[in-house]
């Protein structure tokens, strides 16, 4: 018999080994999330899957869940908190969504959206980050890195290549390519990489695309995150 | 001509007036004169000071964001960079020629451009000045004071600017910044439902903008003495014509006029623009000057946009603009009307030729239905031109191996016209201004001169701007006389 905890107020059953996260998307209840991908163990890093758990903060994409929690998530003061750590996601990097081909298809700015986040809170710090041309196929536009992890995960555990890392600590954390020259073009990444459609947001991109796709088109332009996703099974 | 005004011999002890931000234009302006002891202006100068430096960053960036990132430059004819990119960069991808629908989708996006730009600055920006007079009551010399006197003139100005507006959204996606072009061609059809709706509406669009011209018309044949003076020096012209000679607001090659109206030079191609034109600097403005090479900085200047552009062309290929053209050239009696605010006349006959080719191309299959992209041989450069419904509008880029963009040129409409404004606001002070007391009513006069080229200053400087006026009067030691602010 499975057990049960309780997700904003509502009886959630979940399996032994299960986290939060996993037996609420099962129960069809969203929590949002950037690092997490269903492929991949819980990673931790965004803090957007952030819900409370007998008064205190906990990531449900690694904690597992158990008989009897009261959890919350969908609250006023938790989406408070998710909205902020957007607001410093993007000021960390430099994400100009008007001319980002990204614009629609991008997981940062859905949540963003969907969190009502109207303005912007805190400083930019306008990082100076070329962008990596160097690939045929691919280009790297680390402006836009929020530091997930999934491609580099996607690559080393999935791809078996390896090809990004991050490095670096605290603000001077980035993103880095695993070559000699630190080029892209000078690795195996292919276009086919798990790695190389992985990316939440408009870092790793298929070159000459573009807008091909007219914006109105995309993925979130007519749904909120919160069902495309729960929709998509991810 | 006042060119002498450029520059006074001697800038001492002079009282200096400034009318800064120039008011209902695109973007931020400034004009200062300088006025001795007998209130003579001695120099008279439009400033356009602030900088943005697109062409700057957009280097590094990789070329297919450059048609929706340079359109940041406006809000208000945001269509045409992302048209002109466009087509620059449709070289690049060797999209010679995009397809039959592409290109007709464009074209639909550009004349709804002209369209509802037209109307907003007629309507909105202008219509004032003509209607109560230049130095009518500054509190009624607007809009809403339009509304009030004459709402069946704002309605209509209203709703047409709203209909091109509709125009652009069917076809880029949204009515500003859309993304709908795309280098090699275009990412959407007009949808049906979109083509019936503004079918339903094209009608009477072209009768408001038949109405529109006769308003002008009358206004000229009111005050000749008025229309037909006022700031009036001549230049050459500029501007694409088809290759037989047409108007053509989308493509084309360019031509040159001058003063007298002889072709200087004819279909130059879009690509060979650096082997005619070159820009001046000044110290005093972050403004570029271009000229005609040939004839070099002090004679080869011109003006573009709608008074170039309908007296440039040979016909224009619509018929009820094309009577309307035929009236305007027998008002010059055989010679060039040189004019400002005859541009207003022109750019109405312009949105009249729009509102035409928007209800020809609604009929077109090729909009709802045909191939949109296209692609070839790769290039490293590419320049695309295209009539803005300011004039003139130059892209040039050249592209890396690695898709990145190496360098980026624009010369923009209100730049092919920075000479010939100034030029306009001298022959107004020198005319209206020297010798008498300023006011505000006067200052304005300055400001209507300016106005009628329909400047973009925010394009030509890449700034953005808001439109508070202040004019301060200055005595000689400096000391603030006189101060009136303008919200």
């Amino acid at each position: 018999m499975s057990k049960q905890f309780l997700f904003d107020g509502r009886p959630v059953r979940f399996e032994e080994g299960q986290t939060i996260l996993q037996a609420a998307r099962a129960a069809g209840h969203y929590i949002p999330h950037l690092c997490w991908h269903p492929d991949f163990p819980p990673h931790g890093s965004c803090k957007l899957c952030i819900v409370k758990v007998a008064g205190r903060h906990v990531s449900s994409c690694a904690l597992p869940a158990k008989e009897g929690m009261e959890v919350e998530s969908n609250t006023p003061e938790i989406n408070g908190e998710r909205r902020a750590l957007v607001q410093m996601l993007f000021v960390e990097g430099n994400h100009f969504c008007p001319s980002c081909e990204k614009s629609g298809n991008c997981e940062l700015q859905a949540l963003a959206y969907d969190l009502e986040m109207m303005g912007e809170r805190f400083a930019h710090f306008f990082p100076d980050r070329p962008v990596d041309a160097s690939h045929p196929e691919m280009l790297l536009d680390f402006n836009r890195c929020i530091f997930c992890e999934l491609c580099v995960r996607a690559s080393r555990e999935v791809d078996g290549k390896s090809v990004f890392a991050l490095t670096g600590r605290g603000i001077h954390k980035h993103l880095v390519v695993n070559a000699e020259s630190g080029r892209l073009g000078d690795t195996d990444f292919s276009a086919d990489d798990m790695a190389a459609n992985i990316c939440p947001v408009g870092v790793i991109v298929r070159k000459r695309v573009g807008f091909a796709t007219p914006i109105g088109a995309r993925k979130y332009d007519d749904k909120p995150i919160h069902l495309v996703d729960m929709e998509d099974g991810k | 001509m006042a060119a002498e005004l450029e520059t006074a011999t001697n800038r001492e002890n002079l009282r200096k007036v400034v009318i800064d931000p120039v008011s209902r234009v695109e973007g931020h302006g400034r004009v200062t004169l300088l006025i001795d002891d007998d209130d003579q202006v001695l120099e008279a100068r439009l400033h356009i000071v602030e900088f943005r430096g697109f062409e700057v960053f957009i280097q590094g960036r990789p070329y297919w964001e450059v048609p929706v990132m340079v359109q940041r430059l406006c809000g208000i004819c945001p269509v045409s960079h992302h048209l002109a990119a466009s087509k620059a960069l449709d070289r690049v991808v060797g999209a010679l020629p995009p397809t039959h629908s592409a290109v007709q989708l464009r074209r639909l996006m550009h004349y709804g451009q002209i369209l509802q730009s037209h109307a907003l600055h007629f309507f909105h920006l202008s219509s004032p000045d003509m209607l109560f007079g230049f130095d009518a009551e500054v509190g009624k010399r607007n809009i809403v004071g339009v509304a009030g006197a004459y709402p069946e003139v704002a309605r209509q100005g209203v709703l047409l600017r709203k209909f091109g507006q509709e125009v652009i959204r069917a076809t880029a996606g949204k009515r500003i910044h859309g993304t709908g072009a795309v280098p090699g061609g275009m990412n959407r059809h007009l949808a049906t439902a979109d083509r019936d709706s503004l079918r339903a509406e094209v009608g009477q669009m072209v009768e408001w903008s038949r109405g529109a011209v006769e308003l002008v018309k009358r206004l000229h044949r009111a005050d000749p003495d008025l229309y037909d003076v006022f700031g009036t020096f001549s230049s050459g012209l500029a501007s694409l014509v088809r290759a037989d000679g047409a108007m053509d607001l989308y493509d084309g090659a360019l031509r040159f006029r001058d003063a007298e109206g002889a072709i200087i030079r004819d279909q130059v191609p879009d690509q060979d623009y650096h082997q005619v034109l070159q820009e001046d600097v000044k110290s005093w403005s972050y403004m570029k000057f271009p000229y005609l090479t040939e004839r070099g900085p002090e004679a080869g200047w011109y003006k573009v946009g709608p008074l170039a552009r309908v007296q440039n062309c040979d016909f224009i290929p619509s018929p009820l603009a094309e009577v309307e053209r035929r009236e305007f050239i027998d008002h010059g009696k055989g010679k060039l009307i040189h004019a400002p605010l005859a541009y207003h006349w022109a750019r109405m006959i312009e949105m009249l030729h729009a509102a035409e080719v928007i209800r020809d191309l609604l009929d077109d299959p090729a909009c709802t239905d045909g191939v949109l992209m296209t692609d070839g041989p790769r290039a490293r450069e590419g320049v695309g031109i295209i009539e803005a419904p300011r004039g003139t509008l130059i892209h040039h880029y050249q592209v890396g191996e690695d898709d990145l963009v190496t360098m980026c040129n624009l010369i923009v409409s209100t730049t092919h016209n920075n000479q010939a404004m100034n030029t306009a606001v001298r022959e107004v002070a020198k005319r209206y201004l020297s010798g008498r007391k300023l006011t505000e009513g006067l200052l304005n006069h300055i400001e209507v001169a300016i106005r009628a080229f329909d400047p973009c200053l925010s394009c030509a400087t890449h700034a953005l701007g808001q439109m508070p006026l202040v004019v301060e009067l200055a005595g000689a030691d400096g000391e603030v006389l006189d101060r009136a602010v303008r919200d």
